[in-house]
């Protein structure tokens, strides 16, 4: 069963933390069709949070067909989904890490690597809106 | 009042609630109303009028002006029925300290009419919390325990809590928060609670209020109000024309602003907006209290 971790330091909602985390793992394989999420009184037994946060993270989750609430037996995960292919990822990393090294000898730092990723990120998706 | 309207009705609404203590007004103007549900957290510096608005509350004061109701009812008018739905822990905790945790189990049932002893000695077992023991010889953190299963036998609708997290050490903060939450998720009980401990509210608490110098200064949803404001850096001759500015830091050329947009405004590109933390935001407002443009 997943579990849930919270950092107070992220600056992201507490409930978008918990969504982001299950949508992570179901791309990572790490969730699968058919598996339960722990019940709101689990997380918050776990991480001290307030009820209403898992509430809203799962209803969110609903709303996106990503899980389904069974009255008296819990969420359970919904979603079918595909998985990044090893393939894929293998190339993409071997690409990136050939343009980490690149940036390094030119003297970048990680802040500026991850500043600039976002940057094309969003210019990338922004291109996809438009 | 039927059972339906009790429901629907907000778990605490006040309406230009005021207390005067001899000439000076510890509460004033104060007007909010709290969703049943929330875990609602109360903050701002001492003598803003957190405990004041507490014993309100909890029908302990009689307001000089306005009303407060809980669950639509006069907080204050003594009923029995109107006491059994609040319950209250206050600061530091008190109890009989020559009393055994069993005892005063004992002696919160005989007082309240709906008072659960077997959850809370279930619950206090749980957290291997001895019933013979007197309450003056356990441990800060398990005194505290001791009060809130004596607050949640009561099966209160509304639990206030008065600066629960002062003098508790983490492992114990986090044990008590732990017990809270679950109250919250079993009994649905709605939650007010006074802290200073702002960095431990923000998994906790779902909506904020601030007071300070006896009035409200800001009442929302956390997320709400964090949407709501933004932190900006840009060139100091800009700031001047910023309206909603909470507070301002300047040096010589350049000035970092919190301000208040509203959740969908545009900025000017000239400014570059960064994230606002939940006890940034705070802080801000109870630094520079009277700033507003």
């Amino acid at each position: 069963m997943i579990r849930f971790r919270l950092d107070g330091r992220s600056g992201v909602p507490p409930y978008l933390q918990l969504v982001q985390q299950v949508r992570q793992a179901l791309l990572l394989g790490y969730l699968r069709h058919g598996d339960q999420l722990p019940t709101v009184k689990e997380v918050v037994g776990g991480l001290t949070i307030n009820p209403n946060t898992v509430v809203k993270a799962y209803r969110q989750l609903e709303n996106e067909g990503i899980v389904a609430a069974k009255p008296g037996q819990g969420t359970f995960v919904t979603a079918e989904v595909e998985a990044v292919a090893p393939a894929d990822y293998a190339r993409l990393r071997r690409s990136l890490e050939r343009w980490v090294r690149d940036a390094r000898g030119a003297g970048l730092d990680e802040e500026t690597v991850t500043a600039l990723i976002t940057t094309v990120w969003n210019d990338v998706r922004a291109e996809g809106v438009a | 009042m039927t059972a339906e309207q009790t429901a629907s009705a907000p778990a605490l609404e006040a309406e230009r609630l005021g207390m005067r203590f001899g000439r000076s007004w510890a509460l004033r103007d104060c007007s909010v109303s709290l969703p049943a549900g929330s875990v609602i957290a109360l903050v701002g510096p001492n003598g803003a009028g957190k405990t004041t608005l507490m014993h309100l509350a909890c029908g302990l004061l009689r307001p000089s002006e306005g009303r407060v109701r809980i669950f639509g009812e006069e907080a204050d008018s003594g009923s029995a029925e109107a006491l059994a739905r609040v319950g209250f822990v206050a600061q530091e905790h008190p109890l009989y300290r020559r009393m055994t945790v069993a005892e005063l189990l004992r002696m919160g049932q005989a007082l309240n009419p709906r008072f659960d002893r077997k959850l809370a000695e279930m619950r206090l077992d749980g957290l291997g919390i001895p019933l013979d023991r007197r309450a003056g010889a356990l441990s800060g953190g398990q005194q505290a325990q001791v009060s809130l299963a004596l607050a949640l036998a009561k099966r209160p609708m509304l639990l206030v809590l008065d600066e629960p997290l002062a003098n508790l050490d983490p492992v114990a903060r986090r044990d008590f928060t732990r017990t809270l939450m679950s109250a919250v998720a079993e009994d649905n009980v709605t939650v007010l609670l006074s802290s200073h401990v702002i960095a431990d509210l923000e998994a906790v608490c779902d909506r904020l209020v601030l007071l300070n110098n006896g009035t409200v200064r800001l009442d929302g949803a956390i997320e709400d109000v964090l949407a709501a404001h933004r932190m900006i850096s840009g060139p100091r001759e800009a700031a001047a024309d910023m309206p909603g500015v909470v507070r301002a830091v300047h040096s010589e050329r350049h000035s970092d602003l919190l301000v208040r947009t509203g959740v969908e405004a545009e900025l000017h590109p000239i400014w570059q907006e960064h994230h606002v933390g939940l006890e940034e935001l705070i802080l801000a407002y109870l630094e520079q209290p009277a700033v507003t443009r």
